[in-house]
């Protein structure tokens, strides 16, 4: 049954052809069998979810029952989750069970979705691959020797491998997009602002924004529509009101201008990517969307703005974590000084160490305008850029990746080349917009690809749409791995 | 531009970390990479361009100076390594 979509389970549910206990005991079975090999979830909380699952049942027997009552999800590792360990993929948070729930945990719970656990990801969020996780890397279900992609590996390789229809991520610079599109799922990012925040474990603030995996469009709708909303304990929440994201997807496609970024089809991108990100783009226009060549001159250099600017605001983050109040202290050590150091070197792991050195250097005496304030500057060009291009379409597509999943281990020793995979996304970020990944067909070694949409700011519902209607036409999102 | 071990040994230090010295050269080649390809950036004029922090522009906002957290120390020093008497303890900082 967790393989049908949200509409039709919830009709199961309505109907008591099914009830959240056996939905919730699905998904745990299938944690089960399956994640000795993909190592999606750091924790599964089998207790907590039946709980949870038999309380939807009493909602949906006293008619009490939204769209999510009784639906398994699990939540990135990254969002506070009270009484259940929450560990962002880090040694320094092993043992944290977090006093309180972030707030879209709040907001899903009181729903009525039932949480079965908590997924893996790379350390604090930083990574592309899935690989510097505390608890060993996520396999891609396509291939297990493959990586899912990162940081939200684990979310997206869990509702990819069938084990939950939805699941939470968060996007810093591409994490929900880049590994639904590894993992041959749909994720999206919302607009800046939209998803609160609180309790989502901080990375980069300017930049960090929760987002929705799920098979499809129309689920991911369901879901995103469930964690929006404003949250003043956010301060950077958004005081607006929000339409459900489903509300626009049966709107057909004709007339739909769809941007296509010069820049963004040069070369880079592999040969099995281009095929299959033409082939969509064929498919949108059979749907009756016209295409239109857009530029974003300064796209090239979102990587190098982002890699100032994230490593900046992280290296200020990760500057809580000094063995005092929660996390990793060290058994031993000399004074208060040597206390902080060797809690913070045996409780980070090397990736997240050499971003709190970047972070710490651009952000020291004599650097700050060459470096942050500079790349704080580039931000506005390439924010400047999208909405010069979004003047000419309604939406933006491209590729998500550059290429499929690589191998576990091939990039991991060389932090550039992995950056690198992070050029279609990491500017959407740093201009705040909306952008979705959807699955768009296969590449070299039957892997997934991902076709990237990007919107103006709040035209997720538009996103939805355009993808929904796509999913009508073809299939690729219903293929399901074996592993 | 290209770092100094000193001046990674300095980051380190003003980061508290600690870089064992075994790791200190490929730690520098690796920032030194990232550095390499941060630089690109120096190639675009942004005289006269606004920095951007958020990019809705929004102000920070205010609240009412009123209570809204109830007493939860109990709870939050529960994950805490090392408490007494409701209070953190550190190392001896002052003789």
């Amino acid at each position: 049954m967790i393989d049908s979509s949200l509409k039709d389970i919830a009709a199961a549910l309505r109907a008591k052809t099914v009830s959240a206990v056996e939905l919730a005991t699905e998904s745990l079975a299938r944690i089960e069998a399956g994640n000795p090999r993909i190592n999606a979830f750091v924790t599964v909380d089998r207790d907590g979810a039946l709980a949870a699952a038999r309380a939807a049942d009493t909602r949906i027997a006293a008619g009490d029952a939204g769209p999510l009552t009784g639906i398994p999800l699990a939540h990135k590792d990254v969002f506070c989750t009270e009484g259940v360990l929450t560990t962002c993929g880090s040694k320094m948070l092993a043992n944290f069970v977090s006093p309180y729930d972030a707030h879209v945990v709040s907001l899903l719970k009181n729903a009525g979705a039932v949480m079965v656990g908590k997924t893996n990801m790379d350390e604090f969020a930083m990574g592309s691959s899935n690989e510097s996780s505390h608890f060993g890397p996520t396999r891609n279900p396509w291939n297990t020797t493959k990586v899912p992609g990162g940081s939200s590996g684990g979310s997206a390789a869990a509702v990819a491998a069938r084990m939950v229809p939805i699941a939470t991520g968060s996007d810093t610079g591409g994490s929900v997009r880049q590994p639904a599109s590894l993992c041959g799922i749909t994720g999206i990012k919302p607009t800046y602002g939209t998803v609160s925040r609180f309790g989502m474990i901080a990375y980069a603030s300017s930049l960090d924004q929760g987002g929705a995996f799920a098979r499809t469009a129309e689920d991911c709708a369901q879901l995103l529509s469930a964690m929006t909303g404003h949250d003043p304990r956010d301060s950077t929440s958004l005081e607006r009101s929000y339409d459900h994201y489903g509300a626009d997807l049966a709107r057909p496609l004709a007339g739909l201008r769809i941007g296509l970024p010069k820049e963004f089809f040069a070369e880079g991108m592999s040969d099995d990517v281009r095929l299959a990100v033409e082939a969509a783009l064929a498919e949108y226009r059979k749907l009756g969307a016209t295409t239109v060549e857009v530029s974003l001159p300064n796209a090239r250099l979102a990587i190098p703005a982002y890699y100032v600017i994230a490593p900046a605001e992280a290296s200020s983050n990760l500057s809580r974590f000094d063995g005092v109040r929660y996390g990793h202290r060290a058994a031993e050590y000399t004074d208060l000084n040597d206390m902080y150091c060797k809690s913070r070197s045996q409780g980070f792991g090397a990736e997240v160490q050499r971003r709190i050195l970047v972070g710490t250097y651009v952000l020291s005496h004599g650097y700050y305008d060459a470096y942050y304030i500079k790349a704080q500057k580039l931000r506005r060009l390439i924010a400047q850029d999208f909405a010069a291009a979004l003047e000419q379409c309604d939406v933006i597509a491209g590729p998500t990746n550059p290429t499929v999943a690589y191998g576990i281990g091939e990039k991991s020793s060389d932090p550039v080349q992995m950056y690198l995979g992070d050029i279609y996304t990491v500017a959407v970020n740093l201009a705040g917009l909306p952008g979705l990944s959807h699955p768009a067909g296969f590449g070299k070694d039957g892997l997934p690809v991902g076709l990237q949409l990007i919107g103006n700011y709040f035209t997720e519902a538009r996103l939805l749409n355009t993808a929904h209607q796509f999913q009508q036409a073809t299939d690729w999102h219903s293929r399901a791995p074996v592993f | 531009m290209s770092l100094s071990l000193d001046e990674v040994r300095h980051i380190a230090k003003l980061s508290r970390l600690e870089l064992a010295d075994g790791e200190l050269d490929a730690t520098l080649a690796k920032l030194n990479g990232i550095f390499g390809l941060i630089e690109e950036m120096q190639a675009v004029d942004t005289d006269g361009v606004e920095p951007m922090s958020h990019p809705q522009e929004l102000a920070q906002r205010l609240r009412a100076d009123v209570v809204g957290e109830t007493d939860r120390r109990a709870a939050y020093q529960a994950i805490a390594p090392q408490t007494e008497a409701g209070l953190y303890l550190v190392p001896k900082v002052i003789e």
